[in-house]
């Protein structure tokens, strides 16, 4: 196995949440973009998964072994694009060119990027793909695992529902859901648009093992991603409770930080939130 | 056609066992025997062809050769994001088998009849698009999709049809077949009509005219060549699906004819009139001649449109 090893500063995971945060502040506020609470919602997450769970080697994308990583929600690739980078699979440099005309660097997580799976956007499509590959490392007799981040909004969709179906009936303990639970998609909040709830017994009775956790609590989120298989020739389901915004207090909980973009003032303020460039 | 392709499908399975045939919960009687013999070669994705779709896409981004495999629209239409994104985006090795092209599951009426798949599937990047014309081209284009390393859509036919080919002709995808020779006119077909045109060209024979019929079964890439070529030589172009005349077979000639400095005589789409849903029922063998695409009707707007 040929995993590079981690830097010293990576290894710090809230340090490393935290630069996630003032890239996606410095991409967004650059790019003119959006989404910056759905990069914020799960940074904590993203840190854990690349420093800590992931069998990856960023100097060999195409290695056969590697876990794969999925980003459903393929809206929020500022975070994965800031992690991918911090993790040595292109120059940080390149986070600069993201949104703009020219760039490897587009708006929803594209493959056109060193260590991005599946590109996504339309919502709905990773669990699928990644169901694919983890049945193929099964019957290949490999050992890789493959984790799959949803947003609580692309629950909605019926197509998060069919593999949520296969999974369990093909036993893929190899497959890892995690859903940014950050209760706010785009027209309001989950509660109001299309209630999940009992969101937990859903995956359940669609015979998932699940475990609630504190998306922005680092031990709970390495104690759960340390942890799958939570249980043998069952998929496992993190139902990660996060904060949109998480991390600027006029974000949190903000819908209008799914579409705004920082500017002025408010990327400055941000920035003093988040503790100053990195 | 259906025979055809599980009988290549289950010999070149045998062969290489990258080869995994996904489908949606479809194939009673027929993908039963290959399932047992091959079981991990096999997946049953449930009624649910999106999650088919993204699935084939994930083994075949693992390495696999993945076909899904239902019948009519569920394959195509259904998951159309999923071809779109999943499979064509990411040039992933997934091979879209649907059964039942045109009106071949006539009696069951519209949501059973593929008649835009055609025209949706051609305009997808990075697909390659096949309708064999009879068992003898839908075993070649399996073979051919598969040895392809990228997405290909295999539109068949139903069960039963007659063979039109006595030996395998040479079948390369994106070349056309030319299966009569004729100067007078051209009647180009794909996805099963082929033994109507010949023979239709048989009819007109006794009027004196004779036909050249190529059997155009990869829609893309696109013969424009041999398009080209009939135009050039005969001076007029009938093209004939079981399909909307728009953007299927229909469609491509025209554009390629239209962007050549070829101007035939004649150029007529005979096929389904695209406007409105048809609300007939009945067999194939009867919507076809409902919608003038059984050998006479064809002969008969050949001739009036010659004359």
């Amino acid at each position: 196995m040929s995993v590079s090893q981690l830097s010293p500063a990576t290894t710090d995971l809230a340090a490393l949440a935290r630069r996630i945060r003032c890239h996606v502040l410095d991409m967004t506020k650059r790019a003119k973009s959006s989404h910056v609470g759905s990069s914020f919602s799960m940074a904590e997450l993203l840190a854990v998964l690349y420093a800590r769970t992931l069998r990856v080697d960023p100097t060999n994308t195409e290695w056969e072994d590697r876990d794969r990583f999925i980003l459903s929600k393929g809206h929020g690739c500022a975070g994965l694009y800031a992690v991918l980078a911090e993790r040595g699979f292109f120059p940080v440099e390149w986070l600069d060119t993201f949104y703009l005309n020219g760039s490897r660097l587009a708006g929803h997580a594209t493959t056109t990027v060193p260590g991005v799976e599946i590109s996504t956007g339309s919502l709905g499509h990773g669990l699928s793909v990644g169901t694919g590959m983890a049945l193929a490392a099964k019957r290949d007799g490999r050992n890789h695992r493959v984790f799959v981040m949803l947003s609580d909004g692309e629950c909605d969709e019926g197509s998060i529902w069919e593999p949520a179906l296969f999974a369990p009936q093909h036993k893929l303990d190899n497959l890892v859901v995690i859903v940014d639970y950050n209760k706010i998609q785009s027209l309001g909040t989950v509660k109001e648009v299309m209630d999940l709830e009992p969101f937990a017994d859903k995956w359940r009775a669609f015979r998932w093992n699940v475990r609630e956790i504190d998306g922005h609590d680092l031990a709970q989120v390495e104690d759960a991603l340390s942890s799958v298989p939570f249980e043998r020739d069952r998929p496992s389901c993190i139902i990660a409770h996060t904060v949109k915004g998480k991390g600027v207090s006029f974000m949190e909980h903000q819908l209008l930080w799914h579409y705004r973009t920082p500017q002025g003032d408010e990327y400055d303020a941000a920035l003093a939130e988040l503790g100053g460039r990195p | 056609m259906r025979s055809a392709f599980m009988d290549e499908l289950t010999r070149l399975a045998r062969l290489d066992d990258r080869i995994t045939l996904v489908t949606g919960d479809l194939g009673f009687g027929v993908v039963v025997k290959f399932s047992e013999e091959m079981p991990k070669q096999f997946v049953n994705a449930g009624v649910a062809e999106q999650h088919m779709t993204g699935l084939a896409a994930g083994l075949a981004l693992s390495g696999k050769i993945a076909l899904t495999y239902s019948i009519a629209n569920f394959p195509v239409v259904r998951c159309l994001e999923q071809i779109r994104n999943d499979v064509c985006y990411h040039d992933a090795n997934v091979k879209i088998v649907a059964v039942g092209g045109g009106m071949a599951y006539g009696s069951l009426g519209m949501t059973h009849h593929a008649t835009e798949d055609l025209a949706i599937m051609r305009a997808m990047p990075n697909l390659v698009v096949v309708a064999p014309n009879d068992p003898v081209e839908a075993a070649l284009a399996t073979r051919a999709v598969i040895e392809h390393n990228g997405p290909c859509y295999l539109r068949l036919g139903r069960q039963g049809e007659q063979r039109v080919y006595d030996t395998p002709p040479d079948f390369v995808l994106g070349k056309a077949i030319r299966v009569r020779e004729g100067k007078d006119l051209t009647i180009a077909v794909t996805g099963g009509l082929l033994q109507n045109a010949l023979q239709a060209a048989t009819q007109l024979a006794n009027d004196g005219l004779t036909t050249r019929v190529l059997s155009m079964h990869t829609l893309k890439p696109f013969d424009r060549d041999a398009v080209i070529d009939a135009a050039r030589d005969t001076n007029a172009v009938f093209t004939l699906e079981e399909h909307s005349i728009v953007g299927g077979l229909g469609g491509a000639v025209a554009e390629t004819l239209l962007e050549s400095d070829v101007r035939p005589r004649v150029f007529r789409r005979l096929g389904l009139p695209g406007e409105k849903f048809s609300s007939k029922v009945g067999d194939q063998d009867y919507l076809r001649r409902e919608f003038g695409l059984d050998a006479e009707s064809i002969a008969n707007t050949i001739r009036t449109t010659l004359q």
